[in-house]
């Protein structure tokens, strides 16, 4: 019997479309516009202005604070300009937008293929290169990563947990990554639990990627203290907490960090990330992103160079088909639909869905039946019709003693719910609103 | 039997009753009738746009305070305000009418839609995910959370233009909309003269060029009105001009001069020199206006007879006008989900 995560949970259809398709480069653009803000926390300050030559690699900006990171060129050019840009979102933020000239690297980096196994850095020294060389978590909610290994005083982990469940349907980037860096990632993992001081490292995959699993378990045996534990498919497995959840047996309590239960999680991809970095000096400048859809003609994994603009990736896979509804970034259940497909690929694009305009058509929403479905589905053990009817009546009190601030934004609620209710719609607003109310009541 | 019982329930009923009487002596709480007086006077909408909690709070506070400065009923105006210096003996504080003032300029014309949202029609939930549907990510969305917050049927998405509409009768200026609205569009402006008022209908901070090519009537930040004002009424701040009421001497020459008509005038009569005069009040009317040209008419009834000509003569925008009018029916079911029913049943 394999394991998964206790409460709730749902199991979409899987149409991962793209599995077992190569990681294909992606021509470099002839212009790229990197965003100042790919991460959580403050954005980076630019540190070039218009008309500076860049190389690969070559830093951009600087980190803006302690949840912060730092980002680099992909390309080699000349810096175009620095404005602000539409973002997926329709809002303008800051970005660097560079023309790209030839393909320069930086001469620090290593851009050979050579595996280096061994490292001799202390845990601060691989923490540092971390940092400098901006990685974050690249499940999708770009947490910078340094920040998630130096956990607040009083929590040590136990061991490290690798994320490479990738519950979410269509999306691959992570399957075919380790497909095809099996022995980068488990270096990465080594490294991870030097920088942290632990022995132990699990990493866990849905057991949809029997062949990754397989090919997981037979290197890992190289590497002591890492194991590979094959997950039963369950959607949001890739939570943090549903994660620890699976793995360890642990709950992380309400409002506490995932590390208060004694565990660290990174993703599979920041494992590659953290590889690169620390052997091969190399920043976070390229990564590897699914796009797919039913309609489109070649479901693909490319490596692309981050700022590249999302159009191009969706030409390279056979363009945008005829019936298309809504482009989405990132998966069907977390993911945003783009305002235009011209915004760029950012540390946080795990892939580009392309969907039909029937797939992607809202259900007309009719009355709460009291069924609770979703009561079932929360993989928070939160009541989402409770907390959605709360918000819609600007009921914060409610919302907030019904721990509403608890909520992943998984979206299992809305998946499952059979009048069709915008029930993560509803919540996510209230939690924003609630949050707002919290951080009021202690400043 | 019966006198026995009559007997003691009568003592217990007279014990009580003394017990009570002691009681209501003893612990009694003053109320200055005025309260009470002053409750009547005010209308009991309790809407809270005197920011206290309620009529009662609002009535609670006058009579404490030494002096009405500062103390308006928005609803009732100044005419309550006398009722209530009059029951308290004081002088009336003196505030001028209010009303409350959508800024945008965005119409289905001026402002081309872009890319269409399809989730919950909430400002907020709107705003909290997307910048909009067209290349403004500073103007009115059209899903009428003001619509929802008006506890006076004051305000109302106009399904022609997609954009919130003031039905100065009716409104207040209690506020609600103001705090409804994410976008901070919603501004209380003095009444003026007749109703008479002139203002700049956009919040784009965008730089000009940006701004212009999101929606045709943007404020560009241009300066131009700027130069114009000879009462230093108008700043200029982040690309956007606006006119402070309390200096603007209602001259209109911002009005002429802007170049996107961003800058609107309201309940003005209609210029005689110029043929443009028909487009008095609502720059919404102002295309199918020029085309029509009914001079006479008052601003109400040029939207009236701007309304059916802008249906004929721009077909994209009826089936827009449509649209919204089916995704606005859950906010006002009684006017827009009438025809939207009759619709679906043929």
């Amino acid at each position: 019997m394999l394991r998964t995560f206790r409460i709730g949970g749902v199991h979409p259809p899987e149409n991962k479309l793209s599995a077992g398709k190569p990681i294909t480069p992606l021509a470099i653009p002839a212009q790229v516009i990197i965003p100042l803000s790919q991460h959580i926390g403050a954005p980076a300050q630019a540190v070039v202005k218009k008309g500076d030559m860049v190389k690969v690699g070559t830093l951009i900006g600087k980190s803006g604070g302690f949840v912060s990171a730092n980002i680099h060129s992909s390309v080699s050019g000349k810096v175009n300009k620095i404005d602000n840009v539409l973002d997926a979102s329709g809002y303008k933020r800051p970005a660097v937008i560079i023309d790209v000239t030839g393909d320069e690297w930086e001469e620090s980096i290593d851009r050979s293929e050579t595996l280096e196994k061994n490292c001799t850095l202390e845990p601060k020294e691989i923490i540092d290169k971390i940092t400098a060389c901006g990685i974050v978590g690249l499940g999708g909610a770009t947490f910078p990563t340094q920040v998630k290994l130096t956990p607040p005083p009083g929590n040590k982990a136990d061991l490290v947990i690798i994320n490479a469940v990738e519950c979410e349907p269509y999306l691959t980037s992570d399957h075919s990554l380790m497909l095809e860096k099996p022995e980068e990632i488990l270096v990465g993992v080594t490294l991870l639990m030097k920088a942290v001081n632990v022995s132990k490292a699990v990493i866990g995959i849905e057991n949809n990627k029997k062949d990754a699993i397989a090919l997981l378990t037979r290197l890992s045996a190289g590497y002591p203290g890492i194991e590979v534990m094959p997950l039963k498919v369950q959607y949001p497995q890739g939570g943090e907490k549903q994660l620890i959840d699976a793995v360890i047996r642990k709950q992380v309590k309400s409002g506490a960090l995932p590390i208060s239960a004694g565990a660290l999680v990174q993703n599979v991809g920041t494992a590659y990330a953290v590889y690169e970095a620390v052997q091969k000096n190399k920043p976070l400048v390229e990564r590897v992103v699914t796009v797919t859809g039913k309609g489109v003609s070649n479901p693909s994994n490319f490596l692309v160079r981050i700022g590249t603009p999302i159009n191009l990736l969706i030409d390279a896979a056979g363009g945008i088909p005829e019936d298309t509804g809504k482009i989405i970034g990132g998966g069907p259940m977390m993911g945003k639909a783009l305002i235009t497909p011209e915004v760029p690929v950012t540390k946080g694009s795990s892939g580009v869905l392309i969907l039909s305009k029937e797939e992607s058509a809202r259900k007309p929403a009719s009355n709460c039946i009291r069924c609770a479905k979703c009561v079932s589905a929360c993989p928070m053990g939160l009541n989402p019709a409770l907390l959605a009817r709360s918000s819609s009546f600007s009921n914060w009190e409610i919302a907030e003693k019904n721990y509403i601030t608890d909520c992943i934004e998984c979206g299992s609620c809305s998946f499952t719910c059979p009048a069709h209710r915008p029930l993560l719609d509803f919540i996510r607003l209230g939690k924003g609103k609630v949050m707002g109310i919290i951080r009021a009541r202690k400043s | 039997m019966i006198l026995i019982a009559v007997i003691s329930l009568g003592a217990i009923g007279a014990i009580g009753a003394i017990v009570l009487y002691a009681a209501s002596k003893k612990f009694e709480v003053y109320e200055d009738p005025r309260i009470a007086q002053i409750q009547e006077v005010l209308p009991g909408a309790n809407c809270g746009g005197c920011g206290y909690p309620g009529c009662g709070g609002f009535a609670g506070t006058c009579v404490k305070a030494s002096s009405l400065n500062g103390l308006m009923c928005p609803v009732g105006g100044s005419e309550v305000m006398g009722k209530i210096a009059a029951i308290l003996g004081m002088e009336a504080a003196s505030a001028e009418p209010t009303v409350a003032v959508v800024r945008c300029n965005g119409t289905c014309e001026n402002r081309p839609q872009t890319n269409r949202y399809d989730g919950v029609r909430s400002c907020a939930i709107a705003t909290s995910l997307y910048g909009g549907e067209t290349g403004c990510t500073y103007g009115c969305l059209g899903y009428g959370d003001c619509v929802k917050a008006c506890a006076f049927d004051a305000i109302r998405i106009n399904p022609l233009t997609g954009i919130a509409e003031v039905d100065e009768e009716k409104c207040t200026s209690c506020g609600a909309c103001v705090k409804a609205c994410p976008k901070n569009i919603i501004e209380l402006r003095k009444k003026g003269p007749k109703g008479r008022r002139v203002f700049v209908s956009c919040v784009n901070k965008d730089k000009g060029v940006t701004a212009k090519k999101a929606c045709s009537a943007a404020c560009i930040g241009c300066s131009l009105c700027l130069k114009q004002c000879e009462f230093g009424a108008i700043t200029i701040e982040n690309n956007v001009s606006y006119i402070d009421y309390t200096k603007c001497r209602l001259c209109r020459k911002c009005v002429d001069v802007c170049p996107t008509h961003a800058i609107r005038e309201v309940n003005f009569p209609p210029k005689k020199k110029k043929e443009e005069g028909a487009a008095t009040a609502q720059t919404v009317a102002r295309p199918a206006a020029q085309a029509k040209a009914a001079p006479a008419a008052t601003a109400k009834a040029t939207t009236d007879v701007a309304a059916p000509a802008a249906i004929k003569t721009t077909a994209p925008v009826e089936t827009k006008a449509t649209e919204t009018g089916a995704a606005a029916a859950p906010v006002a079911p009684s006017e827009t989900g009438a025809p939207v029913n009759d619709n679906n049943q043929k």
